[in-house]
């Protein structure tokens, strides 16, 4: 029941790998570091979910603020890699129109 | 009367405790015999319910607890979520439900307030009660769906 947050810069972008649950108790760790990376003027955040198994509307409100902090900093803010259960809750809330939520297939049926 | 059991469990209003009772609620749900999807479903219902009464508690700088109590039925798991605080605001929670649309001025997005409506969203019944303190009251009965809608569908092709 924790979150991993991991940061990798790279020369065009910065990645955040995420790993483990996104709920109450671990978003504003998440939310700290992201809103760090999206105020930088102009950065490239890429944000890996593919190891998050968790996730309830704690975690939508830490992606909310960073894309408003994108709006102020003229910075950008993608989710990758979603598994289908955290991917449908972007889908109920109608937050899969806002935020750009890239759901590649991972691995082969 | 329709015979049940029933476990309660107390816990400290506070963020952390959180994942503790997702996985009991996992546990309860699994011995049940909900599907994989529905065991997710409860858990973040269950999830946002605590998490309402933790945030709530913790506005009010109040030492709350929170109490969870699970109706396990032949047919269905009435979960009920106790906050012992009674202050908590119920119209302005409701106020705030309801999807994200789409044309909707990023600036005004909420970043919170989604708790109540992914309950609606995900159980089958939600009641709410606030004469003292808030209750909620959420459903999940079992087969319902035992095809879900993403289901994959068995191949009728030749």
């Amino acid at each position: 029941m924790n979150l991993t947050v991991d940061v990798q810069e790279q020369k065009d972008k910065s990645i955040v790998l995420l790993a483990g649950e996104i709920d109450a108790y671990t978003a504003p760790k998440l939310k700290e570091t992201l809103l760090s990376l999206t105020e930088k003027e102009g950065n490239k955040v890429e944000v890996n979910l593919e190891q998050v198994n968790y996730m309830d509307s704690t975690g939508l409100g830490v992606f909310v603020s960073g894309l408003k902090s994108t709006k102020e900093n003229n910075s950008e803010l993608k989710l990758v890699q979603l598994q289908d259960r955290v991917y449908r809750l972007f889908e109920i809330t109608g937050l899969i129109d806002v935020i750009d939520v890239d759901k590649t297939v991972q691995g082969g049926y | 009367m329709e015979s049940f059991d029933f476990i309660e469990i107390k816990v400290p209003a506070k963020p952390e405790y959180v994942g503790v009772i997702r996985l009991t609620s996992s546990g309860v749900a699994n011995r049940m015999g909900f599907s994989y999807e529905d065991i997710e479903d409860l858990k973040v219902a269950i999830s946002e319910a605590v998490t309402n009464t933790v945030n709530h508690a913790y506005e009010k700088d109040e030492d709350g607890e929170v109490t969870i109590g699970f109706g396990v039925y032949e047919n269905r798991l009435e979960v009920m979520v106790a906050d012992h605080g009674g202050s908590f605001n119920l119209d302005q929670v409701k106020q705030n439900i309801g999807p994200y649309e789409a044309a909707e001025p990023i600036e005004q997005l909420r970043e919170g307030g989604f708790g109540l409506f992914l309950i609606d969203a995900l159980m089958d019944k939600v009641e709410i009660n606030s004469d003292s303190g808030v209750i909620v009251l959420m459903t999940k009965y079992l087969h319902e769906n035992e095809v879900g809608l993403d289901d994959d569908q068995i191949s009728t092709t030749q």
